[in-house]
């Protein structure tokens, strides 16, 4: 058990990372604490990283260990890269949430409790034989005790709420103690609380009320272990900045996308946990030439978003695992006819239903390859959730210029999660606009650019270009149906050649710490990028020369990886799946690579990463 | 191009020139033939003319067109179809599906293109078989059919299309044959000027797998007594010596046949045919029986807001912003100097 900074903390110094988890039942309002403790925290110039960690249940019985809803945020000194391998505070809100979460805890961490949920049938239901607080379970931690149910009706009531409703806003007297422990502006907090609830403004004041209340206990219980804590801000690169989520940060990538390639885009998508926070970003996005469209199926979702391509706009569709598995006969189709198209996964656990609401990387080879016939398809991913706006925007223009279906993959960790965003000047980017084929420029609609392989995009309403398009296989020049053999061949190597031109127009990967040749390469994709990250920066800060190599870019490969690779003596592999990237490297490579697979749902912790580097080092 | 030569097109300017690949004598052919004799009629140029398709014999229709098309995947071409109008509404999209593909493997889809009311033009060519894949029963069959999938005789009640398509909340429901070239175009002049879906079924013969089945009413010597055709306002009166009609029972609420001059039937007890009414359209679609007429035409015709119509003003509304930046910027940000 690593040992909680927040033990040795004095008033003085100034700790460098601080993680807290807010646990309590899936209706205790823990994801919207977290979240605005994120806002806080953000707002006091800390670096962060987030995980919200919750159930599939929406409202599962409460007081249940598989009903506990989390949110941890690891936050400090600039380069927090992941959410916290292990709590320093943990705040629960009932005995369930104590018994999941205590086995992470730091030693020496502080558990804040609501001891008015602690009742006998409370502790049963959770699963305790007998109360934790008396045994010597929590030994190892600072526990206070505090009425927080009873504290909080004592504030609220006063200003007209019901018993019941005035216990519903306890996770709001946390916030405001927590605020006070981490020495937090209330005022930006007020505010957000009297938008959140303009609708029902006796309610606000209600929680404005029972959050300072929190505050004010912090303040003056004088219960030496609740107390202030200097954090270390982070000195990042000045600029403008916000917080984001992967899911919100791939939303507007894609609209970006479609701006920079002139295009107005088309969502087709249904709604599935992890994905559909996506699609509630776009839809309120219609000012920027969004549409989106709630289809009746996964298969209607992306057959919607083929024929938006089909006739001139960039159609993309979202969704995680088991709704790309229905999109599969589509998306050969639109390999087949040549078309544009975004496919956003956001992974969660599987197989079939699996884990909704956890993550994963195990559908890797679904996009990689999961189709009849020969029909690759790019696969592009993201590594956080800022950066899944230039995933998205990446996906977006090779799928124009390509005139092909790409992959985006993110997943539930990225989608949920939330950090800092270095907000980018948007006249930066590279413009590209499409060309849509004209009735006078000579050309026809399976001309193909030499470069990208990418024929003429031609949009139906234009005058004297009438043409036929399907999934029947087509004579290459022609576009007439054809089961001409040497014309398959033909169509197949052009399918397979668009590969290997998106291939060549890639940048060639870099090794993104440490030395570009050497004993030992952690290579990774995805949201794994930031515990890699840490562990191999904390490599070799302990004086061992350890890369990190982390791909954007799976199908194709960029060019130069396989001779990359081959400067190194041992290619390390961790990944949150069986070793999908592994087998593909080695396929591609010719090389043995070694594997670090974790498939609990839960992201890498550091030490993990750190315990495997060591371990091929010392080999 | 220009605009006067449109407006001069004919039935060949619709021939895309691909050699037809159905089986000589299939009812497919009819079906093509009206469509390309009823474009130059809508007054809309080639290129404002899509076909989306499914997968399955008449599936193959786009390719026949000079227009544009696209044949897509089983079932999903009312899918494909509703991207496609509302990326560009200014198209008139037809779909073209058969009792397999728009009924069984794309039921859904059907379903909801009718519900949402998307402006699509859906032509159903209703043969009561698998033709493509050699001949197994259909959602259409009728019981019994023998087929190599149902050696017995298929033992499945039959999806009844035009009672289908007004439980999914159609608002354009009609019925025409496939070699009754006059009142199929009629038909599918109706489908294309109406907003909204419209759905119509074709009688379909297919002369390989299911030959005949649908003479009882559509040979010569009977289709006069064994189809009424139903026009707005006019009473439903059949019959080769046009002495049939269609009577309400009040006690069974259903439409029966009956003869104008016996049992002293004049033409004053006749039902009117209403296009609009939802309930007479639901007697219209499940008359069945040896004794009653098969109606075709339009059985109902009542549009509302289209899908399509309620996206573009939404879109229109909207002002159209392209600064990424200040898009980037809305919300909570804050500076770090």
């Amino acid at each position: 058990m690593p040992s909680s900074a927040l033990a040795a903390a004095t008033a003085t110094e100034a700790l460098d990372r601080v993680t807290v988890r807010f646990a309590g039942d899936s209706g205790d309002g823990m994801q919207l604490t977290g979240s605005i403790f994120t806002e806080s925290t953000a707002l006091a110039s800390h670096d962060l990283s987030t995980f919200p960690d919750y159930p599939a249940e929406i409202r599962a019985p409460t007081g249940t260990t598989y009903g506990v809803s989390a949110y941890q945020i690891n936050f400090g000194a600039q380069g927090v890269l992941t959410a916290g391998d292990a709590p320093d505070l943990l705040v629960v809100m009932n005995p369930a949430a104590l018994m999941v979460n205590v086995a992470a805890l730091k030693a020496g961490a502080t558990i804040i409790l609501d001891s008015d949920a602690f009742g006998t049938r409370a502790i049963e239901r959770a699963g305790y034989a007998t109360d934790p607080r008396g045994d010597d379970s929590l030994a190892p931690f600072t526990v206070v005790e505090l009425p927080i149910t009873s504290l909080t009706q004592q504030a609220a009531q006063p200003l007209g709420l019901s018993k019941r409703e005035a216990q519903r806003c306890k996770n709001v007297w946390t916030l405001g103690l927590v605020l006070w422990m981490f020495d937090r502006d209330r005022a930006p907090i007020i505010e957000a609380l009297r938008t959140k609830f303009r609708k029902a403004p006796e309610v606000a004041e209600a929680n404005v009320a029972v959050l300072n209340a929190g505050h004010a206990y912090g303040e003056t219980a004088e219960i030496p272990a609740l107390r202030r804590l200097p954090v270390t801000r982070s000195l990042p690169e000045p600029g403008l900045y916000r917080t984001v989520t992967g899911a919100e940060a791939t939303a507007l990538g894609l609209v970006a996308g479609a701006e920079l390639t002139g295009l107005d885009m088309f969502l087709g998508t249904y709604p599935i946990t992890p994905a559909s926070p996506m699609l509630h970003h776009l839809a309120r996005l219609r000012d920027w030439g969004v549409t989106t469209f709630q289809a009746e199926d996964e298969i209607a979702a992306v057959c919607a978003a083929i024929g938006a391509s089909y006739a001139g706009k960039l159609g993309v569709t979202t969704s995680s695992g088991p709704g790309i598995a229905l999109k599969t006969e589509a998306l050969g189709l639109a390999i087949s006819a040549e078309l544009p198209l975004v496919v956003v996964n956001a992974q969660r656990g599987g197989p079939s239903t699996g884990l909704p609401t956890k993550t994963e990387q195990s559908d890797l080879f679904q996009a990689v390859m999961g189709r009849n016939g020969d029909a690759p398809i790019p696969v592009i991913a993201a590594r956080s959730p800022s950066d899944s706006f230039d995933a998205a925007i990446e996906a977006v223009k090779i799928a124009v210029r390509h005139m092909t279906p790409v992959f985006l993959l993110i997943d539930g960790y990225i989608g949920n999660a939330s950090e800092p965003w270095h907000l980018p000047d948007m006249d930066t980017y590279e413009r590209a606009p499409v060309t849509f084929r004209r009735p006078d420029d000579g050309t026809g609609a399976f001309d193909r650019d030499p470069e990208s392989l990418g024929r003429q995009w031609t949009l139906p309403g234009t005058p004297g270009l009438e043409y036929r398009i399907g999934g029947l296989e087509k004579d290459y020049s022609t576009g007439a149906v054809s089961y001409d053999s040497a014309n398959h061949q033909r169509m197949t190597d052009l399918r397979s050649g668009k590969m290997d031109a998106i291939a060549r127009a890639l940048p060639p990967q870099e090794v993104c710490e440490g030395p570009t040749s050497g004993k030992l390469a952690v290579v990774a994709w995805g949201s794994t990028y930031g515990p890699v990250h840490r562990a191999v920066v904390e490599a070799n800060r302990a004086g061992r020369a350890v890369s990190h190599i982390h791909l954007r870019h799976i199908a194709p490969f960029a060019p130069n990886l396989t001779d990359l690779l081959a400067g190194f003596d041992t290619v390390l592999v961790p990944e949150m799946n069986t070793g999908q990237l592994a087998l593909l490297l080695q396929a591609h490579t010719l090389r043995k690579v070694e594997r670090l697979n974790k498939v609990t749902g839960q992201p890498f912790k550091i030490a993990e990463i750190s315990a495997a580097i060591e371990s091929v080092l010392e080999s | 191009m220009n605009a006067p030569s449109r407006l001069e097109l004919t039935n060949k300017d619709f021939e895309s020139g691909q050699e037809v690949r159905w089986c000589p004598g299939c009812g497919d052919y009819a079906v093509l033939k009206a469509v390309q004799r009823l474009l130059p009629m809508t007054g809309l140029p080639k290129e404002r003319h899509v076909f989306v398709s499914g997968i399955g014999c008449s599936s193959r229709f786009p390719y026949y067109m000079a227009t544009y098309g696209f044949h897509t995947i089983h079932g999903r071409a009312p899918a494909v179809a509703t991207g496609v109008k509302l990326s560009n509404p200014d198209l008139a999209v037809w779909v073209i599906t058969g009792d397999g593909d728009g009924l069984s493997i794309g039921g859904n889809h059907m379903l909801h293109a009718l519900r949402r009311n998307v402006d699509l033009n859906i032509l159903l060519f209703n043969n009561a078989i698998y033709g493509l894949t050699k001949g197994q029963a259909s959602p259409t069959s009728a019981p019994g059919t023998r087929t190599p999938s149902t050696p017995e005789g298929s033992i499945d009640a039959p999806v009844r299309p035009a009672a289908f398509a007004l439980g999914a909340g159609a608002r354009f429901i009609a019925r025409a044959v496939d070699t009754q070239q006059a009142t199929l175009i009629d038909v599918l002049h109706r489908a294309h000027d109406h907003k909204g879906a419209s759905f119509v079924e074709i009688f379909q013969n297919c002369i390989v797998y299911n030959d005949g089945v649908y003479a009882s009413f559509t040979d010569k010597d009977v289709a006069p007594d064994r189809q009424v055709w139903l026009e707005h306002g006019k009473p439903m009166r059949y019959g080769k010596d046009n002495d049939k009609g269609l009577r309400l029972n009040p006690r069974t609420f259903r439409l029966e046949p009956v003869t104008i001059g016996q049992d002293g039937v004049t033409e004053a007890d006749l039902v009117v045919h209403d296009e609009t009414n939802d309930t007479l359209a639901h007697m219209l679609a499940m008359l069945e029986g040896d004794d009653a007429p098969v109606p075709l035409g339009v059985l109902y015709c009542a549009p509302t807001t289209s899908y399509d119509s309620t996206v573009a003003a939404q879109q229109a509304a909207a002002p159209r912003r392209r600064d990424l930046n200040s898009l980037l910027r809305k919300g909570k940000t804050w500076v770090v100097q």
